[in-house]
């Protein structure tokens, strides 16, 4: 098939199958996903003078809110020397997965034009979204990373190791991003659903309150909590970046290794679940939209 | 280039749509009513329609509005799926639905030149190169690192326009685009169209407009019901389509019988000076209308009328005589033929026309006979914008204020 031909000699017949989520090859895939993202980062960032900075002001907001009023009037994590920084890494993190998903269910149905008209790989459109965002991560974590220097939190080999949980992190909310996109294309109400419940996976996923020693230490709720996949990875990007001796490994809160496995499979259900929906659907967004 | 090799090749395609009789669109819907009614309609947009167009060729594809024509073309872009059947390719496919529906209004139009050509399959080295090319043949050079939502359409479409005839596919496809812009815009999409044709590009054109077809493809295929009706030699697809339109169009708002017992329309056509019979006239000669009508069986007076109407099935104009008025002493006797002979200016703008011819009674002026499409004729000469060019006087001057 690859017979490289002198001069623009006769393209043979090849067949076309239509749309799908990775048609017209993986090249064009990874080109396409790049340029969208990095025209919609740069948008974002140098449309408006303000851009880099109201990205900034909204996890910024919201840390010093619920700082105030976790260590002021609850008295939360008092006895944590990094709770400051702890709540600053959650916040930026989950700011990331929750602007991601939040915007990725709207995306394919917001480019009905485009999808309508033009003939491209769909999966472009929400792992774009999430490329997007993961950018945004990138410059907020420069600000975490200021913070901890700031804290006094030592650099440590285990920080190595973020990457690996920013990775799993990314697959998740690329998995979720693509099922709520394609599922609102059916269900418009799937927006107003996915709002409350990534409000609901805020609070079961600690970050307002640590686990362990001077934290939540109910071992029974922090074994349930380790359900939630996202709780498995805040709490291992905690252990891994703060490096505090009395912090509690996922494995740990979970009460062993194997007590992981729910939120393993949970994971490994959500990616796969999201492939095989946004594969199944793909080829027939045009028609549905 | 080696003749005629296939460059498109379509085989037993068929798509049909689902459209359920109840429509649930929110989860909660589903959730409350699990089984509420999955039932839907299918609707065939395309049933087993094969053709093969050649490399090189200008290839027209034409129908009604619902006819599967869009169907068909989407299906050739890869933006629906095809339900069953085959469609192969040789080279890369460029679609243009739409003009400039890629775009993003707040992006530049040199984000946008590389976000699209990079869509339509080309390697965003290879768009970077073209966009030089691309933003000269828009003249929009002082502008490429402007936003959209700041150009005027007329700018919008000359950049659309010129990214199609960078992005140098070796099949274009091409929906209506002709439809936008003004009459300069207009004229540079046929030179371009021309200059494409005579590069030797596979081109297909989706269109309602026949001259658009008669002026372009070297082929053309009629497409009505989601099933070919005729492919080859464009001036034919054009009568067949006029036809087609013209036996629905009526169908339901039919004045008259076709056929009566009373008086039957022979013959119908238009002359020339010399007598000779004409499917062309030039736009300003005057037009001579004949009709011969014979009488079947004694009738009293009748009054004759004939409709002169545009592609587009709108009346343009309708003229009236009587064959004999009312009255016992005006008796046709069976047998009889009557000559209707009319000449009319001709102001009308290019294109094709049809007439109806109707007989009605002269004392009640109910509708006897009337026939559809018994003449069509082509004007052709410049073209004129609207329906017809109206004699006319136009004069502007300038006053000095305060003279």
């Amino acid at each position: 098939m690859n017979a490289p031909t002198a001069e623009s000699a006769a393209p043979e017949l090849r067949e076309v199958r239509g749309p799908s989520a990775l048609g017209g090859g993986r090249r064009r895939f990874f080109d396409l996903l790049w340029l969208m993202s990095v025209t919609e980062f740069k948008r974002v960032y140098f449309g408006t003078v303000l851009g880099y900075v109201w990205s900034l002001v909204r996890p910024l907001m919201l840390f010093g809110v619920l700082l105030f009023v976790f260590t002021q009037v609850f008295k939360l994590g008092s006895g944590l020397p990094y709770y400051p920084v702890l709540l600053l890494l959650g916040i930026v993190n989950f700011t990331f997965f929750q602007e991601a998903t939040q915007a990725a269910v709207t995306s394919v149905a917001a480019q009905e034009g485009v999808v309508r008209k033009t003939q491209f790989p769909r999966l472009v459109i929400p792992i774009a979204v999430v490329v997007t965002a993961l950018f945004n991560l990138g410059l907020n974590l420069v600000i975490v990373l200021v913070f901890l220097l700031a804290w006094g939190v030592d650099p440590a080999w285990t920080w190595l190791l973020f990457p690996v949980a920013i990775a799993a992190l990314f697959v998740l909310t690329a998995a979720t991003s693509m099922m709520l996109s394609v599922l609102y294309v059916r269900f418009r109400d799937v927006a107003i659903i996915w709002t409350v419940l990534a409000q609901m996976l805020f609070y079961a996923t600690p970050i307002l309150y640590p686990l362990g020693e001077n934290g939540l230490g109910d071992p029974s709720i922090e074994k349930a909590l380790m359900i939630n996949p996202l709780a498995v990875i805040f709490e291992q990007v905690r252990v891994w970046v703060l490096t505090e001796p009395n912090a509690p490994t996922a494995a740990e809160a979970a009460g062993g290794a194997l007590h992981l496995l729910p939120a393993a499979a949970i994971f490994v259900a959500i990616c796969l679940y999201g492939a095989w929906i946004f594969n199944r659907e793909a080829p027939r967004i045009a028609e549905e939209l | 280039m080696p003749a005629a090799a296939t460059a498109i090749e379509v085989d037993g395609l068929r798509k049909a749509f689902r459209i359920p009789t109840h429509r649930v669109d929110s989860l909660k819907e589903r959730m409350v009513r699990p089984f509420a009614s999955r039932d839907y309609r299918e609707l065939h947009a395309l049933d087993g329609v094969s053709f093969e167009i050649e490399q090189g060729e200008f290839f027209g594809i034409v129908g009604r509005n619902g006819s599967g024509k869009s169907t068909l073309l989407k299906l050739l872009a890869s933006i629906y799926r095809a339900d069953g059947g085959t469609i192969r390719m040789a080279g890369r496919l460029a679609p243009f639905i739409e003009l400039g529906v890629g775009f993003n209004a707040e992006l530049s139009a040199r984000e946008n030149v590389v976000l699209n050509g990079v869509m339509m399959g080309l390697t965003p080295q290879e768009t970077r190169q073209r966009l030089d090319a691309v933003i000269e043949f828009a003249e929009l050079g002082e502008f490429v690192d402007l936003k959209l939502k700041n150009y005027s359409s007329g700018m919008l479409v000359r950049l659309a326009f010129s990214l199609m005839m960078e992005v140098d596919a070796d099949i274009l496809l091409i929906d209506e685009v002709l439809a936008v812009g003004d009459a300069a815009f207009q004229q540079k999409c046929a030179d371009a169209f021309h200059a494409m044709k005579a590069a030797g590009k596979t081109i297909v054109l989706v269109t309602h407009e026949m001259s658009t077809v008669e002026e372009y493809c070297h082929r053309a295929m009629l497409i009505d019901s989601g099933q070919i009706q005729y492919v080859g030699d464009p001036a034919e697809v054009g009568r067949r389509y006029l036809r087609l339109n013209f036996e629905r169009g009526e169908a339901g708002g039919s004045v008259g019988a076709d056929t009566s017992d009373e008086v039957r329309l022979l013959d119908a056509w238009i002359e020339g000076p010399d007598g000779e019979r004409l499917t062309n006239v030039e736009r300003g000669d005057e037009i001579h209308l004949r009709a011969e009508i014979e009488v079947k069986r004694d009738v009293e007076g009748l009054n004759v009328g004939l409709v002169l109407l545009n592609a587009d099935g709108v009346g343009v104009f309708e003229l009236n005589t009587a064959i004999a008025g009312a009255g016992k002493e005006n008796r046709l006797r069976a047998g009889q033929r009557v000559a209707v002979s009319a000449e009319l200016e001709n102001p009308l703008a290019p294109g094709r026309y049809f007439i109806h011819c109707g007989v009605s009674r002269a004392a009640t002026g109910s509708v006897i006979l009337y026939v559809h499409n018994c003449v069509d004729f082509v004007v052709f000469g410049s073209h004129v914008p609207g329906v017809f060019a109206l004699k006319h006087r136009i004069e502007a001057g300038v006053e000095e204020p305060g003279s």
